[in-house]
């Protein structure tokens, strides 16, 4: 009988102390954020185009953390993205449904613009420049294609232009032999494979 | 034996590892230098250097002359371009430039009055022994002296005096290892002189103790020259004596930079430092003429020696062809009229690239143009095989690299990997693809995998400066709405203070009241009263009503 009550109250003890612990331990080293969402934020392309469906790439990173959104929603970061998002989350992989198009910029067509500042509101990245009444213009370097400012605009005057390719951001494309093809087609059936 | 052991250690000190001896074919190395003629129109793209592009300074109709500067740089690392004769600017548009991608540039196109009327605005410098060395680096700056060995890297960078990195050697580089190119060699035999001050210049610059003119000893008429040359300008010249003619054997890639300079001092150029970190700078022998004639003769860098040569060329020859000459025009003057079956290379056969057409001009990098029949150049690119793992390509390599392995990684998209195995140290020389017996195209690869890499980082910098901006954003919004909130909130506690106020007729004395309070309440008695009145019939909701204004707002 000695030994149940010595036993329990022993055990009992040790619980207690590691609980206790714990419980430090978990004030002391909590970790402040989401940290899966952080990372899962670092791998998207900050258009800040809310094509998932989610206000940003922020709040579309968290979502997909918590399991509340799917790995394939970010349309400009294609297929890459979406293979590094399951690859994080240790999903399967899905087909990307809509397909990115050319990288593209806005352009306001300054003659018809009528400065009413509201593409400026619209842009999530800050890539427009204007005054109240007076024409506004897109920073090209900083523009993300998202298309957020073409629907606020009550004359219809932004475009969405297909990106300059630069001659300095000009790369050798793979040869064109037939084992690159191959490697290519491998490649495929790998992450089919997987998936 | 002792003496056949040292001599293979000394031999040993003289080269680098890996390198290959390709058939040279320099066929045109005795032909001398000719004049290329005016061809109807230049044209001049705004970059010809690596670097920032330049902007055109001149407008359409503008009259200029020759050596005149028609667009100026923008930014640190550019050299202006100047005119190549005098005439008339006829229009400034874009034009596809010496590029593999077939992409143009803007450019400026000129057409010539015939006349050469030169730009006298620079005044020669003769006494450059005088002359402080930031005045003759600005004026190579002026003059567009970019590198013209091929990599056109703008020279002034390069010639700076640094007292953390003093300079103790000058290697002129006039090894020329390309098969087929010969204007280096043409221009030591030709111009010795000229490039014998222009080393002067140099070592005055940067303050160099030394220089080594490096020829290779396929090259005998040339060493001889140089060393000539020097013999009769010691006279006149008393540094002469620490300029020293080295020949050195025949191998490729001798010329490229940090091969050379191993070659020459035994000393390594650490990855991603810069050869002026040991104390070394390289320059090529063409860019040495160049500063003569930029400090001398006060003269831009408007023209240069290019081999016009292949075996479809009738008459290959080296040519003096000055800047926006179209191609077109000088395969023309060696007999090459019709481009069917033939492929334009632009650069040598080794590290050239592969024009699309003829109708690109002569820029800064162009040291070679060759024509070679479909029929005589290595299809590597159609035919590639399963590597055999035999290690030609390891051994080749001039930097020690695993060419195959590379070429695996790039080819199956592991780029992070490929970079964590110093792909970026490739010199891109070819040697490997030359050897391979698969026909494997390595360098082709390594481009490739370089361009992605390079594309990921953009992609990346662009992303982290887009989430930037897009949290700045954020912060000011919320920043905006506090702001916003924080101002309705002192005007609702002033309405409700002064409702109170009015309520019990001023029964707290000790109530928080500030100086501008009081002088908004004595400037606006009227507007106050009404708010009270407003307020009169249910003076116990007030608090209540303001909170939830807030919140709504």
């Amino acid at each position: 009988m000695t030994y149940l009550l010595t036993t329990t109250a022993a055990f009992g003890a040790f619980t207690l102390f590691f609980a206790v612990i714990l419980a430090i331990a978990g004030r002391v080293f909590k970790i402040e954020g989401n940290p899966i969402a952080d990372n899962i934020e670092s791998l998207l392309p900050q258009t800040q185009c809310g094509q998932c469906g989610f206000p940003g790439c922020k709040p579309y990173a968290g979502a997909v953390a918590s399991g509340e959104a799917e790995v394939n929603q970010c349309v400009p970061g294609g297929e890459r993205t979406m293979l590094q998002i399951a690859d994080l989350m240790g999903v399967e992989p899905k087909t990307v449904e809509d397909e990115a198009t050319a990288p593209m910029i806005a352009f306001v067509r300054e003659d018809e613009c009528i400065g009413c500042t509201l593409c400026i509101k619209a842009c999530p990245v800050d890539a427009i420049v204007g005054a109240p009444k007076q024409y506004h213009t897109v920073i090209t370097e900083h523009c993300t294609g998202c298309t957020l400012c073409v629907e606020p605009c009550p004359v219809d005057c932004i475009d969405m232009l297909i990106k300059p390719e630069l001659l300095e951001h000009w790369s050798w494309p793979l040869p064109d032999t037939h084992r690159a093809q191959l490697a290519i087609e491998r490649k495929g059936q790998h992450a089919s494979h997987t998936s | 034996m002792l003496h056949t052991l040292l001599k293979s250690i000394q031999k040993s000190t003289r080269t680098f590892s890996g390198g290959i001896d390709p058939e040279m074919s320099k066929i045109t190395a005795a032909a001398a230098i000719a004049t290329s003629m005016q061809p109807q129109l230049y044209i001049l793209p705004i970059k010809q250097h690596i670097g920032e592009a330049c902007e055109p300074i001149v407008s359409v109709g503008d009259h200029v002359k020759w050596g005149q500067k028609i667009a100026r740089s923008q930014g640190y690392v550019s050299v202006p371009v100047h005119s190549p004769t005098s005439g008339k600017v006829v229009k400034i548009e874009e034009h596809a430039t010496p590029h593999p991608s077939g992409m143009g540039l803007p450019s400026i196109f000129i057409e010539p009055d015939g006349k050469d009327t030169r730009d006298k605005s620079l005044k020669p410098i003769k006494a450059y022994r005088d002359t402080d060395p930031t005045e003759l680096r600005e004026r190579l700056r002026l003059c567009g002296i970019a590198g013209l060995g091929g990599a056109v890297f703008p020279t002034f960078i390069k010639l700076l005096k640094d007292n953390r990195n003093p300079i103790e050697t000058l290697i002129l580089n006039g090894i020329e290892c390309e098969p087929y190119l010969t204007n280096d060699h043409r221009l030591m035999i030709e111009k010795a002189k000229e490039i014998i001050i222009g080393i002067d210049i140099i070592m005055h610059m940067v303050g160099a103790k030394k220089a080594i003119i490096a020829i290779e000893d396929n090259k005998p008429n040339a060493l001889e020259m140089m060393q000539e040359t020097l013999e009769i300008l010691s006279e006149s010249f008393p540094d002469s004596t620490r300029i020293e003619v080295c020949q050195l054997p025949t191998r490729y890639p001798q010329g490229s930079e940090k091969q050379l300079i191993e070659v020459l001092t035994g000393k390594q150029v650490p990855a991603g430092k810069l050869p002026m970190h040991i104390g070394v700078i390289c320059q090529n022998v063409g860019t040495s003429k160049a500063i003569h004639d930029a400090i001398i003769k006060g003269r831009p860098l408007t023209e240069r020696i290019v081999t016009v040569s292949g075996d479809a060329v009738p008459r290959p020859g080296n040519m003096r062809v000055r800047l926006g000459t179209p191609m077109r025009f000088v395969f023309a003057q060696h007999g090459l009229e019709t481009f069917d079956h033939v492929h334009l290379l632009h650069g040598g056969p080794m590290m050239g690239e592969k024009l699309k057409n003829a109708d690109v001009p002569v820029v800064k990098s162009t040291n070679g143009l060759l024509a070679m029949h479909s029929t005589s150049m290595k299809e590597a690119h159609k035919s590639e095989q399963p590597c055999i793992r035999c290690g030609h390509c390891g051994v080749v390599c001039p930097v020690s690299l695993v060419p195959n392995l590379l070429a695996d990684q790039c080819r199956n998209k592991q780029f992070e990997k490929a970079e964590s195995y110093d792909l970026f140290d490739c010199i891109e020389c070819g040697a490997c693809s030359y050897v391979c017996p698969s026909n494997i195209p390595l360098v082709h690869y390594f481009r490739y995998g370089k361009g992605q890499l390079a594309q990921i980082g953009r992609e990346q910098n662009f992303a982290h400066a887009s989430k930037q901006r897009s949290e700045h954003r954020d912060d000011r919004i919320a920043r905006e709405k506090e702001e916003k909130a924080a101002k309705r909130r002192v005007v609702r506690e002033k309405h409700v203070a002064k409702a109170d106020d009015d309520k019990t007729s001023a029964g707290k004395p000790d109530h928080d009241k500030t100086a501008d309070h009081k002088t908004a309440d004595e400037k606006k008695p009227k507007t106050t009263d009404k708010t009270i009145q407003k307020d009169k019939p249910s003076p116990k909701s007030p608090p209540g009503k303001a909170s939830s204004g807030k919140v709504s707002s």
